[in-house]
């Protein structure tokens, strides 16, 4: 039996940063809203008293149950693609907040190169410097559209940072000052002024001070106390949807959360979507929550899952090339954040203590900030040091030659466990045309629904990316004193190992509908009720942490739901055909 | 306050830190901190530790391993990963054996939350994806935090627990062949010839590569080390005293930024609970 709700002006997917914003802006603006959240209802004191690394590091307590849903994955169209099985080779948020209340807090606005990247690279280098089958393009939409957006995310988030010298114009300063300066960070900073660089403190989501954000909730000072990435804040300290878009929500008193509830289909009607079909995964029981406007934000995966296995849309074809739900999957994979790792003698360092987001930074090798006129590949990345905080489980560094295990092993890694310091390049990764998701023809869920398919390799650009940012960081390892570097290897091939949560593409955005799935308001061009919000829009990925994009789409998308709403519909953006296709 | 704090805060200790004005004024954080909220939490003095070490004894019991022998294999290996030395404990005096042996009579050994659906091919490309090799910490973004130990591939229909049973059982044929004695009895180099054959996937398993195997048996044996005592390895916290490791703690707001090391006694998951 099939349980019928009242319909309601918005129903939204996932209780992420996507999912809660919408749903926090969309209640403060009077209209009905549900969410429907596949985890349980998680709150602060769920995280008080869980530092144990064991549980939420080594076992992924916060990360979806794979035994119910997982993806499958492959590197090239003749292949079986293989379930990615357990959770050391797959992280993905669930429960209330979803991967936004483990993530670390590191926050970047991406630059404005991003979000025309096809443009402007053929304006400074010319057509031929974009290869034959890659697929980046135009999100549709520029920084300077952005920013604002930008702007009421780090607000909400209260986002603590200091300007990057080298950074995008902004509105305003950080609501918040930096975190406080450690010293391997201030050794980072030292060595890459040195080198001519221009250093500065990570904008972080772990806030340096009480703060209260505009909508009135509060988040506490963090305390630096190291169980942070992959764990929840013990003291309300690091900016999630828990303390608060959720609250936030709630008190306007038009938001109903459910929890248990995973969505499996996006129903319509004549090219309308009409709601949401999901089951209560206690019971077993299906319901169907109608609304007026259907707005996904529950992640990359999920998100492209649910329009393919809601006929939403023409999925993407490799072989022809056509159709776009399932194009230019991207994201930062293994081949990203490798650098180097240098081990001091004459240094000890307390990397024990730190915070999700505690490092230093710097942009000249971002984007297009440098000449890529003799460089073989495009874009860049930050080059970061981080101290998140090293539990002892994993401070087991040793320098190359030492073996795995046994005394020599021992000894090094007990040596050297508090005197090791790394750094890594966050490079960008380009979209290709062989590089897609889809639906997978063997492995199913729980209710037999296809799994999502994921069909990814690298290329020369990804390679050539890395070597570059491993020789930089290997540099200022070397400025930095360190009297062992090891450099980071460059693997030869994507090994499907989905860590780290930076996955997306698919349900990309533009101002072509037939390159695009969504406009720059993340509403669909083929069902103009139905907003797709999430990692799933970006055309290619920054060579930057993607969150705070994240959050400024959800502000975006919130803002053309509600403008939707009160004109009566129509599309928000008008469609405008692109002169490239590849 | 305003009412949304109150409401908020919710939470015994961090209200006590808040009347103590020590987060919010940010004055106070640390050590002072951590020792003013132990002093609260603690409960009993210390002439309780023989009580509780005769407690300890009897937490550990094989509950997973049935024959003893393959308990005393598993044994023998992680000795030979991680050995005791003038540094201090190795493996076995740091409980790992009962670690591991307890992690694999629960979820974890089972596979409750993996993917185990057929099919489950055993073709070249699944052995060559169970050979790869990449370090966990460095898998991609965020994972720094993660032990630096190969991630194990996993493509078996064989659970966690199963595969460690026919493991230490295979190290133990290997070394009755190779050496005519049983892995218990061999010299150390001996051992580490046959773990290292495991190690290179080279030892024929039934339904997965050695080389899996070994990954779980290297990653597990770091985590009895050095995980919280609670889950029967990392004795006394030895293992977080050789490392310098201090255990959970609260706040190291006053000492994030300070220059020299600080070492501190380890406090283990019991007293940070309180
Ligand atoms: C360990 C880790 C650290 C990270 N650190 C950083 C960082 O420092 N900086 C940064 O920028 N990014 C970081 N990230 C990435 C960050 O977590 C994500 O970009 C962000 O959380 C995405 O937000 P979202 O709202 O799109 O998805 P999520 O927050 O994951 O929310 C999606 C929600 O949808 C729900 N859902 C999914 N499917 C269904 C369904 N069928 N029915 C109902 N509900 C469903 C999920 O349960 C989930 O709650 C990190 C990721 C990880 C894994
Ligand atoms: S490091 Fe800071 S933000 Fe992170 S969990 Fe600890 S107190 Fe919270």
């Amino acid at each position: 039996m099939v349980t019928k709700h009242d319909k309601v002006d918005v129903v939204i997917v996932g209780s992420g940063w996507a999912g809660g914003v919408m749903a926090a802006e969309l209640g403060k603006a009077g209209k009905k809203v549900v969410v429907l959240e596949r985890g349980e209802e998680r709150e602060t004191q769920d995280y008080v008293g869980v530092k144990d690394e064991l549980r939420y590091t080594n076992r992924f307590e916060m990360m979806q149950n794979l035994s119910h849903e997982t993806i499958t994955s492959r590197n090239t169209l003749d292949e079986t693609a293989l379930p990615v099985r357990t959770r050391d080779e797959m992280m993905v948020g669930t429960d209330s907040g979803g991967g936004s209340v483990h993530w670390a807090g590191a926050t970047y606005r991406w630059l404005p190169y991003d979000f025309e990247i096809r443009s402007k690279t053929i304006e400074r280098y010319g057509e031929d410097k974009i290869p034959d089958g890659m697929t980046i393009q135009d999100w549709g939409i520029t920084y300077d559209e952005m920013e604002p957006y930008f702007d009421r995310w780090e607000k909400t988030a209260g986002t603590s940072g200091e300007e990057d010298p080298l950074g995008p114009p902004r509105s305003n300063d950080y609501p918040n000052p930096p975190l406080k300066e450690s010293p391997p960070i201030k050794l980072f900073k030292e060595a890459t002024k040195n080198l001519g660089y221009h250093p500065y403190q990570v904008a972080s989501c772990n806030v340096s001070q009480r703060y209260e954000n505009p909508d009135g909730q509060v988040i506490n000072q963090c305390q630096f106390c190291a169980f942070c990435t992959q764990y929840g804040c013990d003291f309300g300290a690091k900016s999630d949807p828990i303390v608060t878009v959720i609250p936030t929500a709630q008190k306007s008193g038009n938001v109903d959360f459910r929890y248990d509830a995973y969505a499996r289909r996006v129903m319509h009607e004549n090219g309308r979507a009409t709601g949401i079909r999901y089951v209560d995964t206690r019971t077993g029981e299906e319901h169907e929550q109608p609304a007026d406007v259907v707005a996904l934000g529950a992640f990359s995966f999920a998100n492209n899952r649910l329009l393919l296995l809601s006929d939403i849309g023409e999925p993407y074809n490799p072989e022809t090339r056509t159709g776009f739900i399932g194009r230019n999957f991207n994201g930062q994979f293994n081949i990203t954040f490798l650098g180097a790792r240098g081990f001091f003698e004459k240094k000890k360092f307390n990397l024990y203590m730190g915070a999700g987001a505690l490092g230093g930074t710097m942009s000249d090798l971002a984007g297009d900030n440098f000449d890529h006129s003799d460089l073989d590949f495009l874009h860049g990345g930050g080059i970061e040091i981080r101290q998140y905080g090293d539990g002892a489980i994993a401070s087991n560094h040793v320098p190359k030659g030492t073996p795995a295990w046994g005394r020599e092993f021992k000894k090094n890694s007990i040596h050297y466990a508090n005197r090791s310091l790394q750094i890594w390049y966050t490079a960008a990764n380009m979209s290709w045309w062989h590089n897609y998701v889809d639906l997978d023809p063997t492995y199913k869920d729980d209710f037999g629904d296809p799994l999502l398919r994921i069909t990814n390799k690298y290329t020369d650009q990804d390679r050539n990316i890395a070597k570059f940012g491993i020789e930089k960081c290997k540099e200022i390892m070397e400025e930095m004193g360190a009297d062992i570097i090891d450099e980071d290897e460059i693997p030869e091939e994507f090994d499907h190992i989905y860590q780290g949560g930076h996955y997306a593409g698919g349900v990309i955005m533009g101002s072509d509908p037939d390159t695009s799935a969504v406009n720059n308001y993340l509403q669909m061009w083929d069902m103009e009720n139905l907003f797709v919000v999430g990692g799933s829009a970006f055309p290619q990925f920054g060579g930057h942490h993607p969150t705070a994009t994240i959050g400024a789409l959800a502000y975006r998308a919130a803002e053309g739901i509600e403008k939707y709403l009160n004109d009566g519909g129509g599309l928000l953006a008008q469609a405008k055909k692109e002169t490239f296709i590849t | 306050m305003t009412q949304d704090e109150e409401d908020k805060d919710t939470l015994s200790r961090r209200k006590f830190i808040k009347n103590s004005g020590l987060v919010a004024g940010g004055v106070v954080g640390g050590s002072l901190l951590g020792g003013l909220l132990t002093n609260q939490f603690t409960s009993g003095p210390k002439t309780q530790t023989k009580n509780i070490e005769d407690h300890e004894a009897l937490q550990h019991a094989r509950v997973f391993f049935n024959r003893k022998k393959d308990f005393d294999t598993l044994a023998a290996a992680t000795e030979c990963i991680l050995p005791e030395d003038d540094l201090g404990p190795g493996a076995i005096l740091l409980g790992v054996p009962y670690f591991i042996d307890k992690q694999l009579a629960g979820s974890w050994g089972t596979n409750a939350k993996e993917y185990m659906r057929d099919p489950f091919y055993q073709d070249e490309q699944v052995i060559d994806y169970e050979h790869k090799d990449t370090p966990q910490d460095k898998s991609g973004p965020n994972t720094s935090t993660k032990a630096p130990t190969p991630t194990p591939r996993y493509q078996t229909r064989l659970n966690r627990g199963e595969m460690f049973l026919q493991g230490v059982r295979q190290i133990n044929e290997v070394s009755k062949e190779k050496f005519d004695d049983p892995f218990t009895k061999l010299a150390e180099e001996d051992q580490i010839e046959i773990l290292q054959a495991f190690e290179n996937g080279e030892v024929p398993m039934t339904g997965v590569s050695s080389i899996t195997f070994f990954n779980f048996l290297l990653q597990m044996t770091l985590e009895g080390a050095y995980a919280d005592p609670v889950y029967g390895g990392n004795k006394d916290m030895m293992g977080w005293k050789m490392k310098e490791y201090p255990g959970p703690r609260m706040a190291y707001l006053d000492e994030i930024d300070k220059d020299e090391f600080i070492l501190k006694e380890p406090k283990s998951l019991r007293e940070y609970q309180g």
